[in-house]
């Protein structure tokens, strides 16, 4: 909302300096977002009459136009615009002038023939922001005078406030005046109330639907004449991003810029009927002011005249057939209040988000509408001095309508206890009655009536805000709680963090891909994609899947990197994925995927992460190499098992996922639902004696068949060994010359020791034959 | 006798000087002073003086004449020990400027780095940490926070839907605000929470804008917590993760989730303010949502973005920039 300094300063002596205005502007809640200083002379921009113009056959986008400033000597420039004519007055800019953008007009031309000057727009003067063309002045204005000057520019200060959407009071003048004299400790000036002039000019009113419009006055004022408004008022209007058009419009958008409520002016040969107001019909149209035809809701509101004809959508635009035409010498002015969410959505539905609906929607004060038609008739009269007011505004109202103002009980206390300072009831009533809000009642509680121009506010937490406000945020201080909470990471954080902080010293870096996906991306990865959800409103369809599984984003990273052909890429992710569940929420889940473009084959180097991760966050999982995970290697991969709960898959990808996302090499990949891992926090370790006594070792190599598991033959070797043994490890695996195809030989390295003995040859030797036995028992020979 | 000790111990000495290493001093040492050694053969031969005070004077003679030579013995192997590993040393250069080899450890993500730097703080501040789904319901997104359905509020916010049997219910989490309820509706106050995470939005990226992002939440309830406590808490975060030179203000603004509302901006030490987010007493049809009595607990609430912690903390132009995963680009961040 653009608001102008000598507007505001309409209502109360706001001649601070611009730096404090800025400060208390932010202070209350409308931050500044940019100070414009507007209707800055242009020295050099002089009044210039347009003699003839000529093309110039080699010239195609400009021509030439040939100008006097003193009725005699002759000027020629180059234009670009073509919408003047001989006669026309126009801003011309001279030689030397320095244009609000900077730059300077210099004697440049086209063609060898020199310009001698600019044509300019009003949007080059900084007058508003029409470019459409050169800037056609009023005809009475004296050859070679000042633009600025001529036309009674006026200057001003134009603050861009960024306003909260609850706060439709100061989406006009008056309301940011009245919060920031308030702030200021002013007094700010009071309405004055026109008077009627002639006899009523009767006009019905009815509303059959009491939903569509709370409260609805008419006037009538005639003996008008459609014409310019003055210029004041005109660079008040463009200053505020609105458009001067011509006095009655003008009038109309003035009463809306100052006190946030919008008006409409009817031809009166249109509804001299009178005004019924309600919902449209089935079939209904109406043709908008735009020239658009409408076809009408049976949600939008229909403002129609006395024959039940559509005259308005309401709320929203006028219709273009009662329209204030040139030929307008009476008007009615319909000032109304309509239900913010109604005029929402008829201006949605119809894509004509206009200022007046924006400011219906944010909320008008229902009944400040009198006082918005006398306003009216004040600034029409500026230009229409004989005008006649035939009747004060004529008023209908219904149980739609909001009270004149809303009570509610506040409690100081609750003041003390929410912003932590004690105030007394008089203190409050400092604070808020220069807002309108009017306190009864003394002691530990008071009665606030709340006025209408502030719908935002109905409860008690709203007044409190209103007296935290205007004592000023920064005035209430800081203080520091007394907290009896100590701060921490929970179990599953600091096990999170452990897993990142593993990975890393792994020499992983953490990507986070999108985890919306492609509706094909997770096939393309091997990834079952049956409970994948669909965004219903994606951005593009490429993101329009919620991820099963990270699978597919962390691959799409890995060849990104693999194409720019980065070294070293192991990567991994901590995220969520997203699988429909059996309630109406997805059953998201916390998984983890690391992966790593392995250098040679059958390195595998993603696999260190599970050793790694087992070994820190001290839990086990069974690996299943039986069963292939889809859209991996089947036999280069294994499931993670912990009985029948699948947490996981790690192994090589399947090269056919690989030649899907065009990576080049060997992936191998971890993949393990966090969610179960940290959840589980393991039990403290209780230490165990380490032996004194010396231990012995004993090396087995076997020959095992390719389809048995080293870790069975691991586990089978563990068992024989029984508790004697601390530590048993796989110390060597050979293929080739002295093993037959299909196997390989597995080299064990098994230490065993007593807590409280040394151990015999005897008992040595009766574990290695056990230990024989048992993998023998699995297929194994010894070599 | 003395004589033969004398020449004796000459020779031995005479041995010793010519020999080179340790290793050849070890194999001398029996010969020197050793039962076989001429000093060895004199002494067995000791009993055979027949004079008892002849023979205790030879005696320390001979005696004197071994210490002497083990004496000479240790100090050449000791030369000889440390002449070696001198040798040895010097043989054995390396230049360890080839053995220092760049870092292979990888890297978290600037958007983990930064939440748990921000966790850190405010964890030293006395908070917990909260964490909740990213697909929500439309109750815990809206209209838990005071939006009831058709709230014009809710257009601030620019919603991505999930499909579901009730359209229009599921809402992939457009803030992290709705942690506040599961917390409200899971623990027992007094509640000191921070709540970190993922949120989305239908934003077109751009250098400032990601539809998926990245904000930390804080809400406190306990018995009379004020708005004064919450400027107090903010100042005193804003001290702890930017510096002591750093401060803080409230400007009013408006969330429908809290009452009073409130921008919070820092002030760096020369002067210029950064916009950082937004906070607020919780509002009380929020602390009902939350099962709580607002007569009986009040408390505060703020938020903020952790991508654009990240940004400008190392002076990302981009923020796309953050998400190509390009490992070139990760590296850069210890």
């Amino acid at each position: 909302m653009k608001v102008l300094l000598s507007w505001l300063n309409e209502f109360a002596d706001f001649s601070d300096d611009v730096d404090v205005l800025v400060d208390e502007l932010t202070a209350l809640g409308m931050p500044v977002e940019e100070t414009i200083f507007a209707g800055t002379k242009v020295p050099g921009v002089v009044v210039a009459q347009v003699l003839r113009t000529e093309r110039h056959p080699d010239a195609e986008k400009v021509h030439r136009v040939y100008l006097t400033t003193d009725g005699s000597n002759e000027l020629h420039v180059w234009c670009g615009a073509f919408n003047m004519k001989a006669g026309d007055k126009v801003p011309l800019a001279k030689l030397g002038t320095r244009m609000p953008d900077g730059r300077e007009i210099l004697r440049r031309g086209i063609l060898g023939i020199d310009s001698e000057g600019m044509c300019c727009s009003a949007q080059e003067l900084d007058l508003n922001d029409d470019h459409g063309g050169i800037l056609i002045l009023p005809a009475d204005l004296p050859l070679g005078a000042d633009v600025f000057d001529a036309l009674g520019v006026t200057t001003d200060i134009v603050f861009d406030l960024d306003l909260t959407r609850n706060r439709p009071d100061c989406w006009g003048h008056m309301g940011v005046a009245r919060d920031l004299a308030a702030r200021l400790r002013r007094p700010v000036g009071t309405d004055s109330v026109g008077e009627s002039s002639h006899p009523l000019h009767p006009l019905s009113i009815d509303i059959p639907d009491e939903a569509s419009c709370g409260r609805f006055t008419a006037t009538v004022v005639k003996n008008i004449r459609v014409t310019q408004s003055p210029q004041w008022l005109q660079d008040r209007i463009a200053r505020s991003g609105m458009r001067p058009i011509n006095n009655i419009v003008d009038a109309s958008n003035y009463v809306m810029l100052e006190r946030n409520q919008p008006t409409h002016a009817y031809d009166l040969r249109s509804v001299e009927s009178g005004f019924r107001v309600r919902f449209a019909k089935v079939g209904e149209t109406l043709v908008t002011l735009d020239g658009a035809t409408r076809e009408l809701h049976g949600a939008d509101i229909v403002i129609a005249n006395g024959a039940d004809v559509a005259v308005g959508l309401g709320g929203v635009m006028g219709g273009l057939d009662s329209e204030v035409v040139g030929s307008t010498t009476a008007i009615a002015l319909e000032v109304a209040w309509f239900p913010p969410d109604t005029v929402n959505e008829s201006a949605a539905r119809h894509g004509l988000r206009s200022e007046a609906s924006a400011r219906f929607e944010r909320g008008a004060d229902p009944w400040g509408l009198e006082a918005g038609a006398w306003r009216f008739i004040e600034i029409l009269r500026l230009t229409c001095p004989n005008l006649e007011v035939h009747g004060a505004p004529q008023v209908t109202v219904n149980g739609a309508c909001p009270p004149p103002s809303t009570d509610v009980v506040l409690r100081l206390a609750q003041v003390e206890r929410i912003l932590g300072v004690p105030l007394t009831s008089r203190q409050v009533a400092d604070l808020i009655e220069p807002i309108g809000y009017r306190c009864a009642g003394e002691g530990t509680k008071i009665t606030v009536s709340i006025p209408s121009w502030r719908p935002d506010s109905t409860s008690e937490i709203d007044v409190i805000e209103e007296v935290a406000r205007h004592y000023g945020y920064e005035a209430l201080g800081k203080s520091v709680p007394n907290s009896t909470v100590h701060g921490r990471l929970s179990g599953v954080q600091q096990r999170r963090r452990l897993v990142h902080s593993v990975l890393t010293e792994g020499g992983w870096s953490e990507a986070m891909p999108n985890p919306f996906l492609d509706p094909g991306a997770a096939k393309l990865a091997g990834v079952d994609d049956a409970l994948q959800l669909a965004i219903v409103n994606p951005l593009v369809a490429e993101e329009s899947m919620l991820r099963v599984s990270l699978r597919p984003g962390l691959l799409r990273s890995l060849a990104y990197n693999q194409s720019h052909r980065v070294e070293g890429i192991h990567l991994y992710e901590v995220g969520h994925v997203y699988p429909r569940g059996a309630n109406a929420l997805p059953d998201e889940e916390e998984m983890l995927c690391v992966m790593s473009l392995d250098e040679t084959d059958g390195e595998l180097a993603a696999l260190r992460s599970w050793s790694l991760l087992v070994d820190a966050l001290s839990f086990g999982a069974q690996i299943d190499a039986k069963s292939t995970p889809p859209g991996y290697h089947p036999g280069r991969s294994a499931t993670l098992r912990r009985g029948k709960q699948v947490i996981g898959a790690m192994g090589e990808l399947s090269p056919v996922v690989l030649r899907n996302h065009g990576v080049a090499g060997r992936v191998s990949c971890l993949e393990l639902s966090l969610g179960v891992v940290l959840r589980e926090e393991p039990k403290p370790v209780a230490a165990k004696v380490v032996s004194r006594f010396p231990s012995s070792d004993i090396d087995l190599a076997f020959v095992v068949a390719e389809s048995v598991a080293a870790a069975d033959i691991h586990r089978g070797l563990k068992s024989a060994a029984g508790n004697l043994a601390v530590s048993l490890e796989l110390f060597d695996v050979y293929r080739g010359k002295g093993v037959q195809e299909g196997a390989r030989s597995l080299a064990y390295r098994l230490r065993l020791q007593a807590p409280d003995r040394t151990l015999t040859d005897d008992e040595v030797a009766g574990i290695r034959a056990k230990c024989i036995a048992a993998a023998e028992k699995l297929g194994a020979r010894l070599r | 006798m003395r004589n033969d000790i004398a020449a004796a111990v000459d020779a031995a000495l005479a041995e010793v000087a010519a020999t080179a290493s340790a290793a050849s001093l070890a194999a001398l040492s029996g010969s020197l002073v050793g039962r076989k050694s001429p000093l060895g053969q004199l002494k067995s031969k000791l009993g055979s003086i027949a004079d008892i005070d002849e023979r205790k004077a030879i005696g320390q003679v001979l005696n004197d004449a071994m210490l002497t030579v083990e004496a000479a013995f240790a100090t050449k192997r000791a030369e000889c020990e440390a002449a070696e590993l001198e040798a040895q040393m010097a043989r054995e250069g390396i230049d360890l400027t080839e053995r220092v080899a760049e870092s292979r450890r990888g890297r978290t993500h600037l958007v983990t780095q930064a939440t748990q730097r921000l966790e850190d703080v405010f964890v030293g501040l006395g908070f917990q940490v909260a964490e909740g789904p990213e697909v929500e319901s439309d109750f815990y997104n809206f209209e838990a926070l005071n939006m009831p359905k058709s709230h014009p509020a809710r257009s601030m916010w620019d919603t991505l839907f999930v499909e579901s049997a009730d359209a229009g219910s599921v809402v992939l989490r457009t803030h992290t605000s709705p942690v506040q309820i599961r917390v409200m509706q899971d623990w027992v106050p007094p509640i000191y929470a921070v709540m970190p995470g993922r949120v989305f939005r239908r934003d077109t990226p751009d250098a400032t804008h990601m539809p998926v992002f990245h904000q930390i939440e804080g809400l406190v309830i306990d018995r009379n917590i004020s708005f004064r406590d919450l400027a107090g808490t903010i100042e005193a975060f804003t001290k702890a993760f930017f510096g002591a030179d750093f401060t803080s203000r409230l400007r009013p603004s408006y969330f429908p989730f809290t009452e009073p509302s409130a921008e919070f901006d820092i002030r760096r030490a020369n002067g210029s303010w950064i916009e950082l987010g937004g906070c607020g007493m919780v509002h009380p049809n929020v602390l009902r949502a939350g099962g709580l009595d607002p007569e009986e607990w009040s408390g505060f609430a703020f938020g903020f973005g952790i991508d654009r912690m990240a940004k400008e903390r190392h002076s990302i132009d981009d923020m796309r920039e953050m998400y190509t995963n390009d490992l070139r680009f990760l590296r850069q961040f210890p």
